[in-house]
């Protein structure tokens, strides 16, 4: 029952962007650690060589570069993929960069078990937890190519780090790209529960409201693409109106979104919520979408959590 | 290579560094903690970089086309903190608050607290890639700045001081020099007992860096080393001065367990009077 939807890559938009930022901004600079071609910062290099910095496999070095070219005052964007940025990196992001409050954008690409057949060692299920818990740091993680586009326009004005995180497979078209920083777009308007969705999981969030709603369930959608700025108003009002909550996203349970949401409604304003992602363990090698659907995220299992939550609410038999 | 120094400079130069001595003593010794040993080894190097080498205007502190020196090893921060002071970016009155809360004076320098500091560092292994961004960002941006990276010799055990040192090398960066305060000595002992740096010398030239060696507390050899830097237009240079962990305070000198303890009330007395601080009770 899955929507028929233009697929697009993430990476093609980020490496697009990076050029028409680069057009528009002279003083720019882009880094990179030998991924250049899968991150798709080659577009940028090939069109602004004196501005690009391919540094090898170095990536906490290519964080360190970075931070010394921001503070003169450049806005400057490092790419490699999420396990080398957040992991391989991490001390590195959070001295030199975090720390010091440079003007780094990072864009990591390959987050996740999306990844696929690279295996556990490169599949990052960490990283939204990591990078969410440095002070100071912008955290987004877009679900599509057009709030990529916007999410990299965003960061590149906002002024400090960034953090955003990207996925190797192509994805279907769900927003309008009218991303900002700090907001959740209500995708779906609902009252009898609330999908929070981060990244590559929204199409499947989506699928299953539109499911549900053929059956007189009313499900609202919020895209979770900024995780750091969050919409706390947006999460507390469907905690408010929807009295439950289902997370979705393709990252570990244990410090992503999902305990971002548990937290915060458990102070605030406390509803059922469940978390689906990944558990307590590390991927492994496989067909992306197979091991999305092997490591818990399968839409039946979004589908029978959901209705977990209705029943628990009352809402349905 | 030795600098031809007016006599007086060097007398000048010396005067200031037995200064900051002092202060990195009452500094510790008031904090409680802090890293004594390295600030003191340190302590003729940076007072030849923020007295005579840098480009640098207490009075505009920010003006782009500055010098930068990043303290890679940012531990000797009481050194640097001193040397700034005197200098005349922040009020010499300041320096007793080293390490207390609400201080700018952080246990590891921190721009964001005290502006005239460049890069904040603590972590080992990050200043010089920082430097190494910063050399870059200049000669992008076609600004004459130079920029001085301060490293320990621990730190010289870090994979990414040598990735960062590889990048200064492959970008050709001639307005970068890394300058090694090679005290020998680590937190834990020496560092060629615990895991050995040698040939350094040697190291730095393979990642293409015009190398000098120089006694570490002789400001004509320091200056001349600087000035070397400076002809040396195609590539980074690599000051390898050779120091003594503790310098000038005869207990400290060569000990490593005054890597990061601070002097007691009463050493603190008997180290400032080696120092040329008479005695409490003493008349002047």
């Amino acid at each position: 029952m899955t929507a028929d939807r233009t697929k697009e890559s993430l990476r093609d938009a980020y490496g697009a962007t990076l050029v028409e930022l680069g057009e528009k901004d002279p003083t720019m600079v882009v880094l990179d650690a030998d991924l250049s071609g899968s991150t798709r910062t080659v577009a940028f290099g090939n069109k602004f060589p004196d501005r690009f910095f391919n540094v090898g496999v170095m990536e906490p070095t290519m964080m360190t570069i970075a931070a010394g070219l921001a503070l003169g005052g450049r806005t400057v964007f490092a790419s490699t993929f999420a396990v080398f940025a957040a992991g391989q990196a991490y001390n590195a992001v959070r001295q030199s960069i975090g720390y010091n409050r440079a003007n780094v954008k990072i864009v990591a690409t390959h987050g996740g078990l999306l990844v696929g057949g690279d295996g556990g060692t490169h599949q990052m299920v960490e990283d939204i937890g990591l990078m969410r818990g440095l002070p100071g740091m912008t955290v987004i993680v877009p679900a599509d190519a057009p709030t990529t586009r916007a999410a990299v326009r965003a960061v590149a004005d906002a002024d400090g780090p960034a953090y955003v995180r990207l996925t190797r497979e192509n994805l279907p078209t769900v927003t309008d790209g009218a991303f900002r920083l700090g907001t959740a777009p209500e995708l779906r308007s609902g009252s009898d529960l609330t999908i929070v969705a981060v990244g590559a999981l929204l199409a499947r969030a989506l699928d299953v409201a539109d499911e549900l709603a053929r059956v007189g369930v009313s499900v609202r959608v919020l895209d979770f693409a900024s995780v750091k700025p969050f919409d706390e108003a947006a999460l507390l009002r469907a905690a408010r109106e929807t009295g439950a909550i289902l997370v979705l996203e393709e990252h570990s349970v244990l410090t992503g979104v999902g305990a971002l949401v548990a937290s915060t409604t458990s102070e605030s304003y406390p509803v059922p919520v469940r978390r689906v992602g990944v558990p307590d363990v590390f991927g492994e090698s496989g067909e992306p979408w197979a091991l999305v659907d092997r490591y818990g995220m399968s839409t039946e299992r979004i589908r029978d959590e959901a209705w977990e939550l209705l029943r628990g609410r009352g809402k349905v038999q | 290579m030795v600098e031809d120094v007016p006599v007086d400079r060097l007398a000048s130069l010396e005067a200031t560094a037995r200064e900051i001595r002092r202060e990195v003593i009452r500094m510790t010794c008031a904090a409680g903690g802090g890293h004594p040993g390295g600030s003191l080894s340190a302590t003729d190097l940076l007072t030849a970089l923020v007295f005579h080498e840098l480009r640098i205007d207490p009075a505009d502190p920010a003006r782009p086309d500055r010098d930068r020196l990043v303290l890679s090893k940012g531990h000797a921060a009481p050194a640097l903190y001193a040397a700034l002071a005197l200098r005349g970016y922040f009020p010499r009155s300041e320096l007793a608050t080293l390490r207390q809360l609400g201080s700018r004076l952080q246990g590891h320098v921190d721009r964001r607290k005290l502006p005239c500091i460049e890069a904040s560092t603590g972590c080992l292994g990050q200043g010089i890639g920082m430097a190494v961004g910063m050399a870059l960002d200049a000669r992008l941006a076609g600004r004459p700045s130079r920029v001085y990276a301060v490293l320990g010799d621990g730190e010289c055990q870090a994979g990414p001081t040598w990735e960062a040192l590889m990048a200064g090398g492959h970008y050709r960066l001639g307005n970068l020099v890394a300058i090694l305060d090679r005290n020998g000595l680590e937190t834990d002992g020496s560092t060629e007992a615990i895991m050995g740096i040698e040939p350094i010398a040697d190291k730095f030239r393979a990642f293409r860096y015009h190398t000098v060696e120089v006694d570490g507390h002789d400001f004509r050899q320091i200056l001349g080393a600087f000035a070397e830097a400076r002809r040396t237009t195609g590539g980074p240079t690599a000051i390898v001065a050779r120091t003594v962990k503790g310098k000038g305070v005869s207990f400290m000198e060569g000990q490593h367990s005054w890597h990061g303890k601070a002097p007691s009330k009463a050493e603190a007395a008997r180290a400032l009077e080696e120092l040329g601080v008479p005695p409490e009770g003493t008349a002047p």
